[in-house]
């Protein structure tokens, strides 16, 4: 349960990150927060050549309000987002969510974006950043470019960054006024991984659900807004569509109910609190 | 930019208990391997080493964290406390920790230290944090002997005693 050997990086500029990315490619890993790759460090299930930190960038700590998007620097933690004043009015679907990723002593340390990085199928900030239809920024030697969430999650634990590039910030959309949202997770105790978690928007246009923890990557669909008697069988198609699968945590039919029945909570939290 | 190969220890300098320290670790090497192994503080214990179990927490910056999720090479320019830290002075001990005696919030102690760490950063960053605020500090931590009650007791009592301003002069 201790770390591989590797050689240690601790940049001071983004230029020296990128740099070292185009130089080693895949044998560098980009350590964050490093609560999700140190327990993987420890397994011996990451054995990177080079360590690059990030976390001591400050200078990409930055939470920009932009009107339209909010957008969340590398440097960002969980703990620094969750305390954001803004975060009720501006990002309420995060408001409710962050509380549940992993526990205030690991979100002192792990960082939005490197959640989104690591791409876990059953975390929470992937899932919301899907949800809200939000974009990943990210920056080689070579280039920029922006992914919205739905091309960023490939697979499981597995993405369409390149191995060059780093995620300089993820963009979440402002709540628009008019709109109603509300989170839900099942999980062995509170701060483990989801067996299943679900986002849910009510907007003037119609319903979302998001969910994690039952598919390969977090999956996000349209529905009929509560009350249409449509809905319940739309869930049910939902909790067949997601590849369901049975582990140590739950069966693949515990699961499905799970998507049936979070699934309609959220939707009517969120209807009920739309502001 | 510093780089730290993986064939040799390195110098890492940072400021702990209140002192600044160097001391030489590898790049692989866990905060909290070098808090034990090379510092000799053995007050910071290791569980599960994947985060799980809490026992590792120390204080970073002023906030709780894992001991075992951080490498000691991130340790570099931080403030790090630790349990060793707690006690004002020898053979006297915190608001805290006197609580947790009273209340008999430990029986093996393995848990100990790092929930008090948890709970210290918790009552000094919210001096009004109630049951509920400190059963979701606690989450983060696992006990196997005493169950929660207790610790709850223990820390619901220190955080009256210092709202009622009996600890001002010694702190959690």
């Amino acid at each position: 349960m201790k770390p591989p050997a590797f050689d240690f990086l601790r940049p001071d500029t983004v230029a020296e990150v990128l740099d070292t990315l185009a130089r080693h490619g895949g044998a560098a890993v980009l350590l964050g927060g490093g609560q999700s790759l140190v327990p993987m460090l420890n397994m011996r299930l990451s054995r990177p050549a080079v360590l690059i930190d990030t976390l001591r960038l400050t200078q990409t700590a930055v939470i920009e309000d932009r009107g339209d998007t909010i957008r969340v620097g590398m440097g960002v933690r969980q703990a620094q987002l969750e305390h954001w004043p803004a975060l009720p009015r501006r990002l309420p679907l995060l408001a409710r969510a962050i509380p549940w990723i992993g526990h205030v002593q690991t979100r002192a340390r792990g960082t939005v974006c490197g959640s989104v990085a690591h791409a876990d199928p059953s975390a929470e900030l992937p899932l919301c950043l899907l949800a809200l239809g939000g974009h990943v920024h990210l920056r080689s030697r070579r280039k920029t470019r922006d992914l919205p969430a739905d091309q960023f999650f490939a697979g499981m634990m597995s993405t369409a960054r390149a191995e060059d590039e780093m995620i300089e910030a993820v963009s979440f959309p402002a709540a628009p006024p008019g709109t109603g949202h509300a989170f839900r997770e099942v999980a062995r105790r509170h701060g483990d991984f989801a067996i299943a978690a679900v986002a849910g928007i009510v907007g003037p246009a119609g319903a979302t659900l998001a969910i994690a923890g039952v598919d390969d990557i977090p999956r996000r669909f349209a529905l009929p807004a509560p009350g249409d008697s449509a809905l319940d069988d739309a869930l049910d198609g939902i909790a067949w569509t997601l590849n369901a699968r049975d582990d140590l945590h739950a069966s693949a039919r515990y699961r499905r109910e799970l998507v049936r029945r979070l699934g309609r909570a959220v939707l009517e939290e969120a209807a009920a609190c739309r502001i | 930019m510093p780089y730290l190969s993986r064939d040799t220890a390195h110098p890492i300098r940072f400021r702990l208990n209140g002192r600044e320290v160097t001391v030489q670790a590898e790049a692989r090497m866990l905060l909290s391997d070098l808090l034990r192994h090379e510092l000799g503080l053995t007050g910071t214990h290791v569980g599960c080493e994947h985060g799980v179990c809490g026992a590792c927490t120390v204080q970073i910056d002023g906030r709780p964290a894992r001991a075992c999720l951080t490498l000691a090479a991130q340790a570099e320019g931080a403030d790090i406390r630790t349990v060793e830290d707690l006690a004002p002075e020898p053979g006297r001990l915190s608001i805290l920790q006197d609580a947790f005696r009273r209340h008999h919030g430990l029986q093996c102690g393995f848990c100990t230290p790092g929930i008090l760490m948890s709970l210290d950063a918790l009552l000094r960053e919210r001096p009004d944090a109630e049951e509920p605020d400190i059963r979701d500090w606690l989450s983060g931590h696992l006990c196997r002997c005493t169950g929660y009650a207790t610790i709850v007791a223990a820390a619901v009592a220190a955080a009256a005693e210092l709202r009622a301003g009996t600890g001002a002069e010694q702190g959690s």
